[in-house]
């Protein structure tokens, strides 16, 4: 067998859901536990560094923000790919996966929102300002918000999974604008300076700190994703067999 | 004006209460799940997959 049939039987394996709920059983307690250690010394190194010569303490506020920023986007990018395995494979738990993660995306959208906003007052003057960057942002967390109403507005998983899937990858083009929006306009916000051409331009005393809460965030996000995802198929097991016992009783009478 | 440490504290303190809502939705909603088919597994639902599996 060629390496790249077994690895497509792998991946369709997984679309089994039951394969996955026993995945999911035995990976969750090892991610969680892994998140919480990450998260013990992320904080730990978060108030222990030294403050910044020009921001002083709120370089501290980087810590939260920079890592929910960066998971805003890459959540909204797992649902993309969702949202193309729904469309494209019909992979059973592509819609699963893209509905399990919107509140999550949005959670963290929040928190970067939020932790920003904290961090623009005392340094730069004010709580928001409509540059590119920050508005940007501001759209993808209402896109967030109008995938979840349009989730729980239809009853149907079936139909509103392929509304949603396109409308997630209309959306995904306010990604890149986002990403890119620092370097193609002119915005308060600050261009990239962990992950650029030529290194990072943090000192290692901020870096450090900075990416362990990081991986934190994003083991954290994958936890919650896969629980969310479990959740999922509990709840559409749930539907379908109160539907197929309505259905036997409604034969016997 | 607030001073530095203030707008720190807000940040993680806002930081922890969203990430602990998220965990608790989380958890809360699997927990309801698997009651409800606690619940049906004891009314003798079962999925067709199951009950295949017994009369075989």
């Amino acid at each position: 067998m060629s390496e790249n049939s077994l690895a497509i039987r792998k991946f369709s394996d997984l679309a089994n859901p039951t394969r996955f709920l026993g995945l999911a059983a035995l990976v969750l307690p090892w991610l969680a536990g892994l998140t919480a250690v990450l998260f013990a010394i992320g904080l730990y190194l978060c108030f222990t560094t030294e403050g910044d010569y020009q921001q002083g303490e709120t370089v501290r506020i980087m810590y939260v923000h920079v890592p929910s920023a960066w998971l805003s986007m890459m959540c909204y990018t797992v649902m993309a790919l969702s949202a193309l395995g729904t469309l494209v494979w019909r992979h059973p738990l592509a819609d699963v996966a893209a509905r399990a993660a919107a509140p999550i995306g949005a959670g963290f959208t929040f928190l970067a929102l939020v932790t920003g906003s904290l961090w623009g007052k005392p340094m730069w003057g004010t709580w928001w300002v409509w540059d590119a960057r920050l508005t940007s942002v501001f759209v993808l967390f209402l896109m967030y918000l109008g995938l979840i109403a349009l989730n729980r507005a239809m009853d149907e998983p079936g139909k509103a999974a392929k509304v949603s899937a396109v409308l997630i990858l209309v959306g995904f083009v306010n990604i890149p604008i986002i990403k890119f929006s620092v370097e193609w306009w002119n915005t308060l916000h600050q261009p990239a300076s962990v992950l650029r051409l030529g290194g990072s331009a943090i000192d290692p005393e901020f870096l450090r700190p900075l990416l362990v809460m990081a991986v934190a965030f994003t083991l954290l996000f994958f936890t919650l994703h896969i629980a969310a995802m479990r959740n999922e198929i509990w709840r559409r097991r749930v539907t379908s067999m109160r539907r197929q016992a309505a259905r036997s009783a409604g034969r016997e009478v | 004006m607030m001073s530095h440490t203030a707008y720190v504290v807000a940040s993680y303190g806002i930081a922890a209460l969203t990430v602990v809502a998220l965990i608790l939705w989380v958890w809360t909603d699997g927990r309801a799940r698997r009651r409800e088919l606690q619940a049906l597994d004891a009314a003798g639902i079962r999925r067709r997959s199951a009950q295949a599996g017994e009369t075989q």
